[in-house]
């Protein structure tokens, strides 16, 4: 007799009652939203980066030293926040929750440290040099709406990062939240560090003064 | 469930000392993109090198802090080439007609 092998289909990662990617469904969350967040980056950018090249009156504004050397430092805190996010997510698959939530806290001051320094930048710029959204000292009034444009998304971005870090630590911390929380809060730390790779380079190193 | 502990699998990424000299290069690559600014290339010319680099480093940053290198490769699939295809896309449909368009000029 024929015996018919209806199981087979079944057991398909395709198939239902499995996950194709073997990733739980708040991550695959996070990067669907990662993934939209990086087209709406993408479109600023690629924005910004037609308009400073087919505009020759781009303004100037950043010499390398204080500017550029303020905003590389401000890189570099962000990408070392990002090393203490990596440690919290090793840490909360080890278990471990007072390393984990330590490292968190670490991040946060990370995070806010960014920020501030990216605060008194923008101040700086406004009341000390005179650009703001609509226009500047001088060359293409475009270069306001851009700056304040992009860089203030990503830093609305880092602070909604530092709230949703205090909010998964401290939940974390009460046993609330799983591992899995941990990491995909993680991921869009990660995710708001690897737009500044992008913002850094295309808006500040494209606009030294020399 | 099976399938739910499945789908929560923890995975082990890499390890510290992995990230630590991941975390260098970028801080290298940073301050390499820092000292090409400083050489005043033409503008295309910088543009597309930075771009180069920025991607390199997107790249180490989803691969080993974002996991993704250790994913199942269907979530590479998945993500990544849909993610290009609309960025492409942007780049077809933008420009110039998008600027005509603010400029308020036909052709």
């Amino acid at each position: 007799m024929l015996e018919v092998k209806t199981d087979v289909a079944l057991d398909s990662a395709w198939s239902g009652g499995k996950s194709p990617f073997a990733i739980g469904s708040k991550k695959l969350g996070m990067w669907l939203f990662i993934v939209s967040d990086t087209l709406t980056f993408s479109a600023l950018l690629i924005t910004y980066s037609y308009s400073r090249i087919t505009n020759p009156d781009w303004p100037r504004p950043f010499p390398i030293y204080p500017a550029i050397a303020f905003s590389t430092t401000m890189t570099v805190v962000l990408l070392a926040s990002s090393l203490t996010m990596v440690m919290a997510v090793m840490a909360a698959q080890r278990n471990d929750r007072k390393k984990t939530v330590m490292w968190m806290v670490a991040t946060m001051i990370g995070g806010l440290l960014f920020t501030g320094l990216h605060l008194t930048e923008w101040f700086n710029m406004i009341y000390k040099e005179g650009f703001t959204i609509t226009g500047n000292p001088e060359g293409t009034p475009l270069f306001g709406a851009v700056f304040f444009g992009i860089t203030g998304l990503h830093m609305t971005h880092v602070m909604i990062g530092v709230i949703y870090l205090g909010i998964v630590a401290v939940g974390y911390g009460r046993g609330k939240f799983s591992a899995e929380d941990v990491e995909v809060n993680g991921l869009y730390w990660h995710f708001v560090d690897l737009v500044w790779m992008f913002v850094f380079p295309l808006i500040y190193l494209m606009s030294v003064k020399y | 469930m099976n399938t739910h502990a499945h789908a929560e699998e923890v995975h082990a990424g890499a390890s510290v000392g992995t990230n630590l000299a991941i975390w260098v290069g970028l801080v290298a690559i940073t301050g390499l993109e820092v000292f090409l600014a400083y050489k005043q290339l033409q503008p295309s010319v910088m543009l597309s090198v930075l771009v180069v680099l920025s991607v390199v480093k997107a790249a180490m940053i989803m691969s080993y802090f974002m996991h993704l290198k250790f994913e199942k490769f269907s979530l590479v699939l998945w993500l990544i080439p849909s993610m290009i295809f609309c960025i492409c896309m942007m780049f077809i449909f933008f420009f110039p007609e998008a600027f005509r368009l603010l400029q308020m000029r036909p052709h």
